[in-house]
């Protein structure tokens, strides 16, 4: 169901992250809604059953302002905006899990389908009465049971239909509608008769249903019968294959030992939750249900879960070239800045944010906004979901579609190092960190429609390749993950198909949350040091975008020299050498540097001589370029001596200090200014496209 | 002998603020911190007369969906105790009689005017008259506003307090009473206990300062005895510094400033006013 990690001795951590894209694209609302408490239910399904502590969200849109004419059955991005950040909001805000992490992408390609990426973490005591709680364990005799919701006709087909692209026929009713009240109840109630011992394993029902989660479970007894005229509907007229399959949600499968059954049935109805006896759990080997007497399946488990014969599938990689960009460098930046800062990848999301509550459960320690005003971004979340320890867990992503473009193998690395690096800027363990790994897709099958599926196919296979090569350099394991891999629309001649994206999140720990650093300048004086490496690495910028260009130079991970600079970091924040620390992602350097200024309310000066740099010689490249692993820190100067000796045999160089004017300066390579610009001014571009 | 001080977190049916309700009770000093859930009372298996402090966490009961709160009331209004001749309503209005403490924060405090258990004039605690309604904005909100206190109020929740900083975290926010009467008498009375302010502590009506455009900026208001408190701002979710959205930048004691209400609750318990 979910990824599980050690938080401590006497705790574990449960991670995954899901999509929804298909029902949101239909149903903004509804879907997204499914979207976050569906995936609430899989760390709740892990084991024995884990609180949830924290959700995490990235959408991925066509730009809200879009203007041209939409192709049939395709919605508005602004309304699909709307929709599924409303459906995330009831979701989570009602579940009482706190979002504290998240972005939105924007690309004229997702006007298609939608991409709704939901995570939630859990957290569960290592063992439960004698026994490890990530361990499931079914025992022939144990009893089916389902509780929470009933079942309705709602989400036939849910896993199907999401399964293709979006098409003529792709149906509303596929859309399963979650009632986060109902979750709630039903997970008050489970948690309780988790700590009672009341139950032997659980598992959730998302796709597929009764015939997934009860299919999953009866491997580990070696078979079940079940009789589906006993399950709750909402209504009466079910077939009994629609009972069997309907997604219809918050419903949890159990597995109950004989003896307990009373109990646990007597628990759920005190505290008014629904939970029905289905059958029991066998040995046969054969996945058997009836309604009531009359037998409407009966599959030997090994053909349900292994018949599936494997594809085999033909990838051809050939890189793309683009033609060079050819215009010529401003000679100032000042304006070029502003309108970085005001593209849809780079500007503030605080609209959204402040519509999430992201301190619900009282552990809240690096809120997603932060800084004099409470209004800058932070890099990576951080929550303590233990009140009595100081011990955190952080959270944090990386995404970057736009490199797909050019190579999916650097796309990915670029994803990996930036959900790293991003949790290093706060101050994580770098030895205490897991990654998981959601891969959203064009349809990579090679057939009439689809004449460039090898391509695509090649595309992923790089991406694997990549997954590979940077968590194992890394030290970063892959603890679960998820694909979709249909995100195309096709209807008349008219087929958009989503940029191969893949999002990589992590979990991990830090030791003592009071350590933690976050992005805004933080005193007048101090200094400003450029960590890592900037190289003319501007193919698929968001500066390239704004001139109308992809470019060819794909940012390339230096996986090594990463990994020895975040360790460097980690040792100096560790140490409390380090004031702020802003990692540099989308626009670079100058939207980390401005970001930095205008979160502290306070001025930047900086030389663009000192920038550790290799390229060709431009004062726009040296800012804008989106080379991967790379920090921007402050700290004060009198630590200037130990975070050097800290930072030894990494690049880190001073190339600024910090003022109380209010204005971020930058001089270019000639000595002349090239920006100078009130941070007031920045701050108001960047937050005004997004602020509905 | 100083009382014990028994607090009772109360939880069900969508409220979701009850662990960090119960971790402030205990970092406050309290004998016993029970999280219950509604249907152990209604089971009869805990029961209102065993605590002396109620909270009432935040949350969604019953999802909000016929207005906030409005559902829960009415269950805490009919709903009977089983094995027991009494309603819940009943045991409520026993343990306020016996000088019990309650705090509602969020959808508590919803739950509480819902109820009618605040202002409560006239000590009638069953006949609603005032609501909290949609924020002027339309939306749910999560952002840390200024509080000003009363210090002429007769909360006991709030000695010794002037300014704090707590984050709101709501849709419904906006207090209405019904009619100006009540607000009257709750300004005569120094009933509005927390009003939003701006941050050199003027009391305002401008967003987002005052996140909701709330009556005359009330966040928060207490009954005539004081001991019935209800804000719609989270004390409970700034327990540790670290908890203050600047605190990598400010230097802040220790202790968060939401732990006073619960430790002013706990000093009222023990003391001999109880």
């Amino acid at each position: 169901n979910a990824g599980v990690i050690k938080f401590n001795d006497r705790h574990n951590l449960v991670f995954k992250v899901e999509t929804h894209n298909s029902p949101s694209a239909l149903d903004p609302y509804g879907g997204a809604l499914t979207g976050i408490v569906g995936v609430n239910r899989d760390p709740f399904g892990t084991g024995l059953g884990a609180k949830l502590i924290f959700n995490t969200d990235v959408f991925c849109f066509a730009s809200p302002y879009h203007k041209k004419k939409l192709p049939p059955r395709i919605l508005h991005p602004r309304r699909i905006y709307e929709g599924v950040r409303e459906g995330v909001e009831h979701g989570g805000n009602k579940s009482g899990i706190p979002t504290v992490n998240g972005s939105i992408v924007f690309d004229e390609r997702y006007l298609g389908k939608p991409l709704v990426y939901c995570g939630t973490a859990g957290i569960m005591p290592a063992r439960l009465n004698g026994r490890p709680t990530h361990i499931k364990e079914i025992k022939p005799g144990d009893v089916v049971i389902m509780t929470g919701g009933r079942i309705g006709k709602d989400g036939i087909h849910g896993a199907t239909f999401s399964s293709e692209e979006l098409h003529e026929g792709s149906p509303v009713t596929a859309v399963q509608i979650g009632d986060p009240i109902t979750q709630k109840k039903m997970t008050d109630f489970l948690l309780k008769a988790r700590d009672r011992g009341l139950y032997r394993a659980l598992t959730d029902n998302g796709a597929g249903g009764l015939s997934s989660s009860i299919g999953e479970m009866a491997t580990y007894s070696g078979g079940c019968e079940i009789d589906l005229s006993r399950a709750p509907l909402k209504y009466a007229g079910l077939q009994p294959w629609e009972i069997l399959v309907s997604e219809a949600q918050e419903r949890m499968s159990l597995a109950v030992d004989p003896k307990k059954v009373h109990k646990f049935l007597e628990l759920a109805r005190r505290m008014g939750v629904e939970a029905t006896v289905l059958g029991k759990f066998t040995k046969s080997g054969k996945f058997h249900v009836r309604y009531g007497e009359k037998t409407v399946a009966y599959l030997e488990m090994a053909f349900l879960h292994d018949g599936v014969p494997q594809m085999k599938l033909q990838a051809r990689w050939k890189a793309p070239k683009y033609p060079e960009p050819r215009f010529s460098p401003p000679a100032r930046l000042d304006r070029s800045l502003i309108r970085m800062l005001s593209r849809l990848n780079i500007c503030s999301k605080e609209s959204v944010v402040r519509q999430y509550d992201h301190e619900v459960q009282g552990g809240s320690v690096v809120k997603p906004l932060v800084g004099a005003q409470n209004d800058g971004p932070s890099d990576a979340g951080i929550v303590r979901p233990v009140l009595d320890s100081m011990e955190g867990v952080v959270v944090a992503h990386g995404i970057c579609p736009r490199l797909s473009d050019l190579d999916a193998y650097h796309m990915t690395a670029c994803a990996i190092d930036e959900a790293v690096r991003n949790a290093i800027a706060v101050g994580v363990d770098p030895d205490h960190l897991a990654g998981l790994d959601n891969f959203c897709w064009c349809d990579p099958v090679k057939s009439p429609k689809t004449p460039d599926g090898d391509y695509k196919l090649a595309q992923l296979v790089r991406s694997n390749m990549a997954i590979y090569d940077y968590t194992t350099a890394y030290g970063v394991p892959c603890i679960s993950g998820k694909d979709s891999m249909k995100n195309d629309y096709s209807i008349g001649r008219t087929k958009i198909s989503v940029p191969p994206t893949l999002l990589f999140s992590v979990i991990g720990k830090i030791p003592d949350v009071r350590k933690a650093v976050t992005m805004d300048a933080k005193r007048p004086q101090d200094l400003v040091y450029m960590l890592g490496e900037t190289r003319d690495e501007l193919g698929g910028s968001e500066w390239f975008a704004q001139n109308n260009a992809v470019g060819n130079k794909v940012p390339q991970v230096d996986a090594k020299k990463a990994i020895k600079l975040y360790r460097a970091l980690n040792k100096a924040i560790e140490a409390g050498l380090v004031a702020s620390c802003h990692d540099c992602s989308d626009g670079g350097l100058a939207v980390a540097l401005a970001e930095t200024a205008f979160a502290g309310g306070l001025g930047l000066n900086v030389d663009l001589k000192d920038v550790p740099y290799r390229g060709k010689k431009r004062d726009d490249y040296i800012l804008f370029s989106e080379t991967a692993s790379r920090f921007v820190v402050t700290i004060h100067p009198k630590d200037r001596a130990q975070f050097e000796k800290v930072m030894a045999g990494t690049v880190a160089r001073e190339i600024g200090f910090v003022t109380a004017d209010a204005l971020l300066q930058v001089s270019g390579l000639s000595g002349k200014t090239v920006i100078r610009e009130k941070i007031g001014r920045l701050k108001a571009a960047w937050q005004k496209p997004l602020n509905f | 002998m100083a009382n014990r001080v028994q607090a009772i977190i109360l939880t069900g049916n969508g409220t979701n603020c009850e662990m960090e309700m119960a971790h402030a009770c205990k970092l406050a000093g309290a004998d016993r911190y029970d999280i219950v859930h509604i249907s152990e009372l209604l089971f009869g298996e805990k029961r209102l007369s065993d605590y002396n402090f109620l909270n009432l966490p935040g949350g969604f009961l019953d999802g909000d969906d016929l207005g906030s709160a409005k559902a829960g009331a009415n269950r805490f209004l009919h709903a009977s105790i089983a094995g027991a001749d009494e309603m819940l309503i009943e045991e409520l209005l026993k343990f306020i009689g016996a000088g019990g403490l309650i705090l509602g924060v969020c959808n508590g405090f919803q739950l509480m005017v819902k109820l009618g258990l605040l202002p409560a004039l006239g000590g009638n605690f069953t006949r609603q008259s005032a609501t909290l309604t949609f924020n002027d904005s339309g939306r749910f909100e999560d952002r840390w506003v200024y509080l000003k206190a009363d210090a002429q109020s007769p909360c006991v929740f709030t000695k010794g307090l002037n300014t704090v900083y707590y984050p709101v975290r709501h849709g419904e926010g906006k207090f209405i009473p019904d009619g100006k009467a009540t607000l009257a008498a709750i300004e005569r009375k120094n009933l509005a206990v927390f009003r939003y302010c701006d941050t050199d502590g003027a009391i305002t009506m401008d967003y987002p300062a005052n996140p909701n455009g709330s009556t005359h900026a009330i966040a928060g208001i207490c009954n005539e005895s004081g001991r019935l408190f209800g804000l719609m701002p989270h004390p409970e979710a700034f327990l540790h510094r670290t908890n203050h959205p600047r605190w990598t930048r400010e230097n802040l004691p220790e202790e968060g400033q939401g732990l006073a209400i619960f430790k002013n609750a706990v000093a009222f318990i023990r003391s001999g006013d109880f």
